[in-house]
């Protein structure tokens, strides 16, 4: 049995989905030879740290209940720096225009020789090639599949499953927030306002939509997939971009009409990146409706090869991250 | 100009051939042909398309070579486009001018505004205007959209494109 150390460095949402599935597959981790142990985990105002292991569903019960998971005072890169571990999970909330705490911790994370598998856009989106840089120097693993897609496994499919294959391009819907407002204008005959409304009301749009519906979020997957499966070297400031705000119900309507759904499309390939409302034949498969994401990857040898997954979700996005801590550990 | 005509050719060797000098000569260019092998008229011909580019004045200078050779010209026309795309366009369509947004696709001569609907649900509020684009080939098609597309960034439309289209 070999045992994995790793703190979870941000307990909102996605953190506490990882604590979740850790609990749930706690079995299915041993059965590979697995014994994931955390160490530490933290929020925004603090954290629980406990060499020996800290107790998974206490720190649920806290967090449900007291609103943090902080036992003591200390921030996630004191947690990197003072506590002995070999795995950073990092999820704290995305920031695009910093990289937030994220980029920090995943710095002192491979500074420290640590690896890392993270959900969070930000770092990634702006610092790319920098993180790749000192990971490698300090011989640490990488993973980011939860950045993209959530559940749905675009980045693995396209360098390791597909792997000999050139891929040629990718498109698809990468946000589901956008996805469900766009299929609900259509169902109810609705206006955009009145459907981000109910999106808000169910907590599939966040408080300021913006990212999402201006099709900035869609905007840094496409920076990540650019990155990581075409080679390049872009930030989000590359991307040409059109989000789904003027979309109107009637528009919806007509497009209908002739056999068409219009649907908020990323596209990526060597020459270009692009984000956009698009026409899509209702019987293509990139036509899926709610908060469902899908992607296309166009390969010179296998041809095209669509996957469509929930692309949001704690559960559905920390199982992104339990695929990249077994395909670390799983086979070492 | 751009004309298709139909033609039928005599099942023997050679038709092909004789059907083609008449264009040389009068130096029309061929753009397609389209035989078809497998097909046969009722007197036994088999029909073949041709779009080709000439000058008006050697259209009916053609035509009588051609049936001079014994070759039945069953139809002369413009040649119809080939190519056709749906295009959604938000804003205000209207008073931005719906003409001047069509009549900019229409005066190439290799596209045209082919059907148009048109949604306007209320004063201030965002029209939607969704137009069908008929053009000769695929690279017509793709002009046409540039101007199209330039014309939707100088009148703040959205513009929504087919997904098989290079937005």
């Amino acid at each position: 049995m070999k045992t994995v150390c790793c703190s979870i460095l941000g307990f909102g949402a996605i953190g506490q989905g990882v604590a979740e599935v850790l609990l749930m597959k706690k079995e299915y981790l041993r059965s590979i030879g697995l014994e994931v142990k955390v160490v530490a985990v933290a929020d925004s105002k603090g954290a629980t740290v406990d060499p020996e292991g800290v107790n998974l569903a206490d720190c649920l019960a806290r967090k449900r209940t007291s609103g943090t998971v902080a036992l003591e005072s200390i921030t996630g890169i004191e947690v990197i720096s003072s506590v002995d571990h070999k795995l950073v999970i990092e999820t704290t909330p995305t920031n695009i225009k910093t990289g937030g705490a994220g980029l920090q911790n995943m710095l002192a994370a491979f500074q420290t020789g640590k690896d890392v598998i993270t959900s969070n856009k930000g770092p990634l989106t702006l610092k790319y090639r920098e993180l790749m840089e000192t990971a490698k120097a300090a011989g640490s693993n990488f993973r980011f599949e939860a950045t993209v897609g959530g559940s749905m496994p675009i980045i693995n499919l396209a360098n390791e499953v597909l792997a000999g294959n050139n891929v040629k391009s990718i498109k698809g819907i990468l946000n589901g927030t956008c996805n469900y407002i766009l299929t609900r204008m259509l169902e109810e005959r609705a206006s955009y306002s009145d459907i981000l409304v109910e999106s808000m009301q169910l907590g599939i749009a966040e408080t300021d939509p913006t990212y999402d519906v201006e099709g900035i979020d869609t905007a840094c997957k496409l920076v990540i997939l650019a990155n990581a499966i075409f080679g390049l070297d872009v930030t989000y400031k590359d991307v040409e971009i059109t989000g789904i705000t003027k979309v109107t119900p009637e528009a919806l309507e007509m497009a209908y009409e002739r056999g068409h759904v219009i649907k908020l499309i990323g596209e990526v390939s060597r020459e270009r990146i692009h984000v956009a409302p698009r026409l899509v034949p209702i019987n293509h498969p990139l036509a899926v409706g709610g908060t469902l994401n899908v992607a296309s990857v166009d390969t010179e040898l296998a041809g095209e090869i669509t996957i469509t997954g929930k692309g949001a979700g704690p559960i559905e996005t920390a199982s992104a991250i339990l695929s990249d801590l077994v395909a670390i550990y799983g086979n070492q | 100009m751009r004309i298709s005509m139909d033609i039928e050719l005599k099942d023997v060797p050679g038709q092909m051939l004789l059907a083609l000098q008449p264009l040389s000569e009068c130096k029309a260019n061929l753009i397609t042909v389209l035989h078809h092998h497998q097909k046969r008229t009722p007197r036994k011909t088999v029909p073949v398309q041709l779009v080709l580019e000439t000058r008006p004045e050697s259209i009916e200078i053609i035509k009588a070579k051609l049936e001079e050779s014994g070759i039945r010209v069953v139809r002369v026309g413009e040649h119809r486009f080939r190519e056709s795309m749906n295009v959604v366009l938000i804003g205000h369509v209207v008073h931005t001018g719906i003409q001047d947004t069509i009549d900019e696709i229409d005066k190439t001569g290799f596209a045209e505004v082919a059907e148009l609907s048109l949604s306007m649900p209320g004063i201030n509020l965002l029209s939607s205007a969704l137009i069908r684009i008929d053009a000769v080939g695929k690279e017509d098609l793709q002009k046409a959209l540039s101007i199209l597309k330039e014309v939707s960034v100088k009148k703040e439309l959205l513009m929504v494109l087919p997904i098989d289209i290079q937005a």
